[in-house]
């Protein structure tokens, strides 16, 4: 699936759960759960975003040509937006992720459900993915 | 007497409404209180029919104005029991109030070795002008600390008082933990070393009776936001006698007797200390709030806080999970907690899906929280129209929540 596909997906799943915020929440919760352990070690202070009230640390790794993403969270709401961003980004070449528009956010009604400081956390987030990703796309660039 | 509350909420009406396609529950008290529909009219009546600036043009509506604002004075010193309204200098809050009486009182009374006293429940607002008074003139900073309960340790504070001890700023009753401080006493033991105290009455205002006179105390600072009255207006108390040795805080309007190129007079307390055009239409709605609270009476509504703050206590402890936070003997409707397992941002925002506001985090009071090892709490907070059954809402909601954690 391409970037738009995955983000169509999660816009039908949060379609399903209606408007009732309550469900949603736990809905995000629970996605949160499916991030892969984050090793305690890399929970530094280079690793944390600056600008999330909750703390987020963050990761990338490349392999052929594609980034991986590794983060976690010491909020649940927060693990849970940012497996979101993980589907949508990770495995994904570094251009294709600079250059991503993120629309689902918007569309799955995000700033209402977390609020303005907490959007300003995911804007910080995906900020920091993308400059990853164009990191390594200027790495990969020069090692043609 | 008992209040009848759900008359006393039809004079609120922000608070008929649904958040999330839920009733609205307030329980965000401590940050700032609703206002009642008679402040509300007399904020738009006064820009209606009134404004004019005042103590200055002769004119009708200037006249007015000046009455108007000067009748608030009048209430606040009746409100708090001053000797007299040029005690009472008005602000735009207690963050204000505190910080005229460091650059004022602070720097032409407190010097280098001189020593401060405040305590670890201080809200960032009594702690940070002390350490910018400190780190401009060489004055040291001591801090009572607290017990597990968040009692300030009283013995510990004796212990730091001193012939250099030249004030003590203290809160009264702590936002973060809802904890009411011996303030009489420990004004008492700081007048014998011949210490001046302020008291940060920003949460005390609203519940207790607060007297300044049989307090004794030397400032008293504290907003009209969280007394149901307007944001951004606030009140400092001071004894006269120390208020006229203060310099002036700004200069500008009003403050002044007479200006010239070669020197200028300063005016009489308190318009030495409120320079420029204030903030006259907040000051006029805020009688409103002060009549709203007085025709109530201060024991009426501790009588119903406390009694839902009790109440609250009890449904939350049943529940799997729950930690609560600041359990002092003497407290105001301040229900602190955490859940085990759960970050508190998480909690606030399940309970916000239900309607229910409250407040999370460290409540500015980082240090507190550092004392007790918390990154922050979850903090319901009662006012005088909030009602049991808004509180079985949140415990019910609790309860789900700490659920996912607490199996
Ligand atoms: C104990 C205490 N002190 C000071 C303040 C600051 O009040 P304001 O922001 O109205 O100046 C607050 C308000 O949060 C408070 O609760």
């Amino acid at each position: 699936m391409d970037i738009k596909e995955v983000q169509e997906e999660i816009i039908s799943e949060f379609d399903i759960l209606g408007d009732d915020k309550e469900s949603t929440i736990f809905y995000i919760m629970e996605l949160g759960g499916n991030l892969d352990a984050f090793p305690e070690e890399q929970k530094t202070e280079e690793n944390i975003i600056k600008g999330c009230q909750s703390k987020v640390w963050l990761t990338a790794s490349e392999e052929d040509g594609k980034v991986h993403f590794h983060a976690d969270s010491n909020t649940d709401i927060t693990k849970g937006l940012i497996s979101l961003l993980i589907r949508v980004l990770s495995g994904r070449k570094p251009s294709e992720i600079a250059y991503a528009d993120l629309y689902f956010i918007d569309k799955i009604g995000m700033g209402s459900i977390i609020g303005s400081q907490r959007s300003n956390g995911l804007a910080a987030m995906i900020k920091q993915m993308k400059l990853y990703a164009l990191a390594f796309d200027a790495k990969l660039n020069a090692g043609i | 007497m008992s209040l009848n509350i759900e008359k006393l909420r039809g004079l609120f009406p922000i608070l008929h409404q649904e958040v999330h396609g839920k009733p609205l529950v307030y329980f965000d008290n401590a940050a700032t209180t609703q206002k009642p529909q008679a402040v509300i009219d007399a904020l738009t009546g006064y820009y209606q029919h009134d404004n004019a600036n005042i103590h200055r043009g002769a004119h009708a509506l200037a006249d007015r104005s000046t009455q108007y604002f000067e009748s608030t004075r009048e209430a606040v010193r009746d409100f708090i029991h001053a000797k007299e309204a040029a005690e009472i200098i008005l602000t735009k809050g207690t963050t204000e109030s505190i910080n005229l009486v460091a650059a004022t009182f602070g720097r032409k009374f407190i010097g280098e070795g001189d020593e401060i006293i405040i305590s670890t429940l201080e809200h960032h607002s009594n702690i940070v002008p002390w350490q910018m008074l400190c780190q401009e003139n060489g004055a040291i900073l001591k801090v009572i600390p607290i017990n597990d309960a968040g009692e300030i340790e009283y013995d510990e504070f004796l212990k730091l008082l001193s012939k250099r001890t030249k004030l003590v700023s203290i809160v009264h009753a702590s936002n973060a933990l809802g904890t009411i401080n011996p303030v009489k006493e420990i004004i008492a033991k700081a007048h014998e070393v011949g210490a001046r105290v302020l008291l940060d009455g920003a949460q005390s205002t609203s519940h207790l009776t607060v007297d300044v006179q049989a307090l004794d105390c030397d400032f008293l600072a504290f907003s009209a936001h969280k007394l149901y009255g307007p944001t951004g207006l606030g009140v400092l108390y001071g004894k006269r006698e120390i208020l006229e040795s203060m310099p002036p805080y700004q200069g500008g309007g009003e403050m002044i007797k007479e200006v010239s190129f070669d020197g200028t007079t300063y005016n009489e307390i308190p318009f030495k200390f409120e320079a420029g055009t204030p903030n006259i239409g907040d000051v006029i709605a805020f009688k409103k709030a002060l009549d709203f609270i007085q025709d109530l009476g201060k024991d009426a509504i501790k009588a119903h806080e406390d009694e839902l703050l009790q109440y609250a206590a009890e449904q939350l402890s049943e529940i799997k999970g729950f930690i609560p936070v600041g359990v002092a003997k003497d407290k105001v409707s301040v229900l602190s907690f955490c859940i085990n397992g759960m970050h508190p941002f998480d909690v606030g925002v399940m309970l916000d899906a239900r309607g229910i506001a409250v407040r999370t985090g460290h409540h500015c009071t980082q240090p507190l929280m550092k004392r007790l090892g918390l990154e922050g709490t979850v903090r319901a907070s009662f006012a005088v129209y909030n009602t049991k059954s808004e509180i079985d809402v949140l415990a019910d909601a609790v309860q789900k929540i700490a659920r996912i954690k607490n199996k």
